[in-house]
């Protein structure tokens, strides 16, 4: 279910919503063209190279590189309370770009442009609601279940 | 193609206008437009809102708008592509008059933000990023700025202080600007002494919400040719997209938008980047006009932070941008802004923009871009 993507989320239907069910077990997933072979991260249920909309999902490595930050101070409404936090744009070896939160694993005067990065999937296991979500981490940084 | 002028023009103050509804801040400006193009508002034949709704509680603003200008029952409609609005509405009327289906039509901006807070408006803003894979990890509309500036300084050694001195200078500038929010010149020091808003930006790295608006008055050549204040030709259209999604941009150091807009609008008036005496750039950010001198052909890709230092956009400088305080003093109540802009230009051309007058402005340009780069519209307009 799309609705526990994001510790805040503003579009909880979509046909990619098997998208949060992988991440929750694990699996950071993008989207293959049934028809072309086109790939996409973020995952899109409609073809943009053939128009098609027969898709399948395909597992990432969530192996990254960085390509810009930010830490944000001002919050908006629904974040405050996680100020201030660090947000990346990274590239994925497969293909297409992801934006994330920085994890524990790193902290932010080791970060650097350019740096090789893990995508991992997360839970926020501090919230009573499922609410899942991906941070941004050292390589070799594993997902594990909650204990 | 046959010309579209721009005739009148008006401006009203900028600000936090807890006197006045949106309706009564677009009279303002419209009062002053139909004065200073001496026409009959009975003449005029339409109108167009540019604004973001958004922000108002009264929903479907332009009927408010069209009944407390006394314009019924001429048509009217809005435009809204977030902070470019304003351009759009522009746009819209230079289409309804090249169309035939106008002649002589009111153009307003107008916007009321104050009225919900800050929080508040950066939840909205960041949402004009993608909502689906972005908004879940909190952005807001600085961080995505934010997200170019670091980029930008990374890619080409732009330093901190050449993105405060962009502040520096509309600052200045602004303090000569009566309709400007912020009349006051500001340093370097003062500016990094400012709360951290999203790295590397501070405080004065980023406009202010604000309440306001600004109307032109856009005729037919034959109508233009007729009124008695010299004309500003809007002879160059530009307009074009980029993705919504930070994430399918092909690089994050400029806009790709602003660079397809003033191409489209430099050759449609037969000019190039180095004939614009006067430009209104979108300086949201103070990383967004320096990457505006370079996607605008001011200076080349990656010099933006040395044309500032160099003072290439000061006034006497090659190519003076934001001589009235751009968005950063001014203020950027994001409907009005687009028009804002080309008032400006206008009273550039006509010579009347007073200790801010540019030598020998023949030619404008405004650059009005919506959200994080995903709408962008360059005009150029001319005098005779």
């Amino acid at each position: 279910m799309f609705k526990w993507f994001g510790k805040v989320n503003f579009s909880p239907y979509t046909k990619v919503t098997d998208f949060a069910d992988h991440l929750k077990d694990g699996r950071l997933m993008g989207s293959k063209c049934k028809q072309c072979g086109h790939e996409s991260f973020p995952p899109r249920a409609d073809c943009s190279q053939c128009l098609s909309g027969d898709f399948e999902y395909k597992e990432f490595s969530g192996k990254a590189t960085l390509v810009t930050y930010t830490t944000i101070h001002a919050a908006p409404t629904g974040f405050e309370d996680v100020a201030p936090y660090t947000i990346g744009v990274v590239d994925l070896k497969e293909t297409g770009r992801l934006l994330a939160w920085f994890g524990d694993t790193i902290p932010e005067s080791e970060i650097r442009m350019g740096m090789d990065l893990q995508v991992v999937p997360r839970i926020f296991e501090e919230l009573e609601d499922i609410k899942v979500y991906y941070s941004l981490e050292k390589p070799g940084t594993t997902w594990s279940v909650a204990e | 193609m046959s010309r579209v002028g721009i005739i009148g023009i008006g401006h009203g103050q900028f600000g936090r206008r807890s006197d006045a509804t949106v309706q009564e801040l677009a009279f303002e400006a419209f009062r002053e437009a139909v004065q200073d193009a001496q026409v009959d508002p009975k003449e005029i034949d339409g109108s167009v809102i540019g604004s973001v709704p958004e922000y108002h509680k009264q929903r479907s603003l332009p009927g408010v708008v069209q009944e407390y200008l006394g314009l019924n029952p001429v048509p009217t409609w809005l435009t809204e592509v977030a902070c470019a609005s304003g351009s759009a509405a522009i746009r819209t009327a230079w289409m309804g008059i090249q169309s035939g289906a106008h002649r002589l039509m009111a153009v307003i901006g107008c916007q009321k933000m104050t009225e919900i807070s800050t929080p508040e408006i950066l939840a909205l803003m960041g949402r004009v990023g993608e909502v689906q894979w972005e908004s879940v990890f909190g952005t807001t509309f600085p961080a995505y700025y934010a997200l170019f500036a670091q980029r930008h300084m990374h890619e080409f050694g732009t330093t901190r202080e050449q993105l405060l001195q962009v502040a520096v200078k509309n600052h200045f500038y602004g303090a000569r600007n009566p309709n400007a929010l912020f009349q006051k010149e500001i340093t370097i020091e003062k500016a990094l002494a400012s709360d951290p808003v999203s790295d590397p930006f501070q405080v004065y790295d980023c406009c202010a919400n604000a309440d306001g608006a600004a109307c032109v008055i856009m005729a037919s050549e034959e109508v233009a040719k007729k009124s008695s204040k010299p004309v500003a030709w809007l002879d160059g259209v530009g307009c074009a997209t980029a993705s919504m999604s930070v994430l399918r941009r092909p690089n994050l150091v400029g806009l790709p938008s602003a660079e397809k807009a003033s191409q489209k609008a430099y050759e449609m008036a037969g000019i190039g980047p180095g004939d614009v005496k006067v430009a209104e750039v979108h300086d949201c950010f103070t990383v967004a006009e320096i990457m505006a001198y370079e996607d605008l052909g001011f200076c080349e890709k990656g010099a933006g932070g040395r044309f500032i230092e160099e003072k290439q956009s000061y006034a006497d400088g090659q190519t003076p941008v934001n001589i009235d305080g751009g968005l950063k003093s001014k203020g950027h109540p994001i409907g009005a802004t687009g028009v804002s802009m080309t008032v400006e230009i206008v009273k550039q051309l006509r010579g009347e923009a007073g200790e801010r007058q540019v030598r020998n402005a023949d030619i404008g340009l405004t650059h009005n871009v919506g959200g994080i780069g995903q709408y962008c519209f360059v005009h150029v307009v001319r005098r005779d």
